[in-house]
């Protein structure tokens, strides 16, 4: 029985020890990004006495450039953010005005939810951003998950620490622990309602959870997604924006 | 008797001067040590009151608990009740809506494109003319450049923040943030003047706006962030606040409400409460110890006039004087010294705080990120305590130093007189 149970364990190492971290990374890549992508979402906001439904529609090319409108509610109508490479703009038709936001007020948090204009604003693929490592596994949200440990290998990152589980069967991330570079824990963010989508699969529903805030976090729930269809250049424009 | 110890203190001077000099001195830092700091202490009251804490404060029990925070969404709601029941149970104290928010504030150059964006903190109040608030702030007397506000969606800036925001009057400014719910909230407000607050955390980093704008702004009609209370013509009293307080909360102490108003005392904010007893204990362990030195440094030029009156003494005794009534008219002395010293040392101290009083202390470099609000100008303030507070320990020190140098006249004896006289 002993036997057994050693080669068991052996093999069971063997398994973690034979999947490559970065290629592991690729596929996560793979999955969460496409070359465009047209998405109807819904961001639900709990608050402390109502919470807060804001729905919006979004065109992203790849992981640099982001056209997004707010549909509903009728305060927010009509408000639109653009996201160029590095640059982030929110016009507001009440004021007419065209905003850019930069530097530390990238920050601030986006519609009083839990995820902040950074969050929004990752330009870049994880495996350019972090190198990986296997710490073993573990079940997570109902899902057999690899863990891994994500340090970052670029400067100037929002989170230099990620600790991600990831679906074993479509390599989805199911949970992630995002971390400052002290190793305080910031943010929670976790996966549920994986779906296919155009041959990769997709989270549709993510809850993000400011540790340093009180409260359930915020939800972020796709309501419609079409993967890998044309998209203007046009829409990538700041002159979108009033239109 | 007196006419006599006077007229030997005045022709004697080394029995005089240096007493009357070393009680001037220490009576003179006491009495200034006292405006100093109640002119610093009276300045922060006044300041946190004015802008931060009121004399109290109603919020809901949600807020209080995360009040470092200001959260918009933990604001008190149907706040019109909630106040004309507060004007019912205090109609004596005077009850006003203030806001203090954050924001992204935008200036566009003349292609509508940002030229100046900035991180600042909003406050807003009833700016209607003539009302209390707007007196109490006096913002209308620090306005450096431009007007007060008088329509709708106009705003001052601090003078450090519009120097960094490189605005001129008329130039539109957006503000970008958020509603009590968390929806973004964008609005175009012009920009009228520049307030020199004197208190640096706020000149740099502060704007003003109407209540109604801000209500509007935050989406929060009859809603309130925050009620402050001043008590009549806003004098501070810690026991009548301490008082409406408990019985305000007393009101509410039944309801499980998370929402039910809370009120909190000005030392119950900011840290007040340890820094205004830090400063009591401090002030009254310098009187202690003031009186401690001064009596020792008595004590021993009394010992010193003591030695070099030996002779003196030892005759007095030799001609019939009583050692009791030697010792008495010593006391005397002392006494006199001590209140000639105390008037001296309380006019020196009084001319220096009043010194002190006008012309003040700058100390914007060191008090930049302070919690506690602090003014620019450090004041002492001229107050009647002065006028008594230098003689108790000026008198006592003298009299309690010669009480105690003067136990060697028990000690003389006429025998050892006659032996030194050579008789």
């Amino acid at each position: 029985m002993k036997k057994i149970l050693t080669i068991a364990f052996l093999l069971i190492g063997c398994t973690v020890m034979a999947q490559d971290p970065v290629e592991m990374l690729q596929k996560i890549d793979e999955n969460m990004y496409s070359s465009t992508k047209i998405t109807k979402s819904k961001m639900i906001v709990y608050g402390k006495r109502k919470n807060k439904e804001i729905v919006m529609e979004a065109y992203s090319r790849g992981t640099k450039d982001t056209f997004s409108e707010y549909l509903s509610p009728a305060r927010e109508k009509g408000t639109k953010m653009l996201k160029l490479d590095d640059k982030l703009w929110i016009y507001s038709p009440s004021s007419d005005r065209t905003i850019q936001i930069s530097g530390h007020m990238l920050r601030q948090s986006v519609n009083g939810s839990d995820m902040s204009y950074e969050d929004m604003m990752q330009e870049k693929k994880m495996v350019d951003m972090y190198t990986p490592t296997i710490k073993g596994e573990e079940q997570m949200n109902g899902e057999d998950c690899y863990i891994l440990q994500l340090d970052a290998k670029v400067d100037d990152i929002s989170y230099p620490k990620v600790k991600m589980w990831v679906e074993k069967k479509n390599y989805v991330p199911m949970r992630q622990d995002l971390f400052a570079k002290s190793g305080q824990l910031l943010k929670t963010i976790n996966m549920e309602d994986v779906r296919p989508v155009n041959g990769r699969f997709y989270p549709f529903k993510m809850n993000y959870k400011d540790v340093l805030k009180d409260g359930k976090g915020t939800d972020f729930i796709v309501i419609e997604m079409q993967d890998n269809v044309p998209i203007s250049d046009n829409v990538f424009n700041k002159a979108n924006l009033k239109k | 008797m007196f006419e006599f110890l006077f007229k030997g203190l005045i022709r004697d001077k080394s029995r005089s001067l240096l007493p009357v000099i070393v009680v001037s001195l220490g009576v003179s830092l006491s009495v200034f040590f006292v405006g100093y700091i109640e002119g610093m202490m009276g300045d922060m009251v006044d300041q946190n009151a004015r802008f931060g804490t009121g004399h109290m404060k109603v919020m809901t029990r949600e807020y209080v608990k995360n009040i470092a925070q200001k959260p918009l969404d933990l604001s008190i709601l149907e706040a019109g009740k909630v106040i004309q029941e507060l004007d019912k149970s205090y109609p004596e104290v005077d009850w006003v809506k203030r806001f203090n928010f954050g924001g992204i504030l935008d200036v566009p150059d003349e292609n509508g494109q940002t030229k100046t964006q900035g991180i600042a903190g909003g406050m807003a109040f009833d700016m209607t003319e003539g009302n209390s608030d707007l007196r109490r702030l006096n913002i209308a007397n620090n306005i450096v450049e431009g007007r007060m506000p008088n329509g709708p969606f106009e705003m001052l800036l601090g003078q450090g923040l519009a120097k960094r925001m490189n605005v001129k009057i008329g130039d539109t400014i957006t503000y970008f943030g958020s509603t009590m719910d968390g929806s973004m909230s964008f609005q175009n407000f012009t920009y009228v003047g520049a307030v020199q607050f004197g208190l640096s955390v706020m000149d740099d980093k502060t704007f003003l706006i109407d209540i109604k704008d801000a209500e509007q702004i935050l989406d929060m009609e009859d809603a309130v962030q925050e009620i402050y209370g001043y008590l009549p013509n806003d004098i501070y009293d810690d026991q009548a606040i301490e008082e409406i307080k408990n019985t305000y909360n007393a009101s509410f102490a039944e309801s499980d409400d998370e929402y039910a108003p809370q009120m909190l005392a000005l030392r119950d904010q900011n840290g007040l409460s340890t820094m205004l007893d830090m400063v009591n204990t401090m002030s009254s362990a310098f009187t202690f110890f003031f009186i401690i030195a001064m009596s020792i440094v008595l004590w021993n030029t009394g010992l010193l006039g003591g030695l070099r009156r030996y002779t003196e003494f030892g005759i007095r005794i030799a001609i019939g004087e009583s050692k009791r009534d030697i010792y008495k008219s010593l006391l005397l002395e002392s006494v006199i010294v001590g209140v000639i010293g105390s008037v001296f040392g309380t006019i020196l101290g009084l001319i220096l705080t009043f010194y002190l009083q006008e012309v003040g202390i700058d100390m914007s470099d060191t008090l930049g990120n302070s919690n506690v609000l602090f003014s620019n100008v450090i004041r002492a303030k001229v107050v009647p305590t002065q006028f008594w507070i230098g003689f108790f320990p000026g008198v006592m020190a003298t009299f309690l130093g010669a009480l105690l140098s003067g136990r060697g006249i028990f000690k003389r004896q006429t025998s050892e007189l006659f032996n030194e006289l050579g008789v």
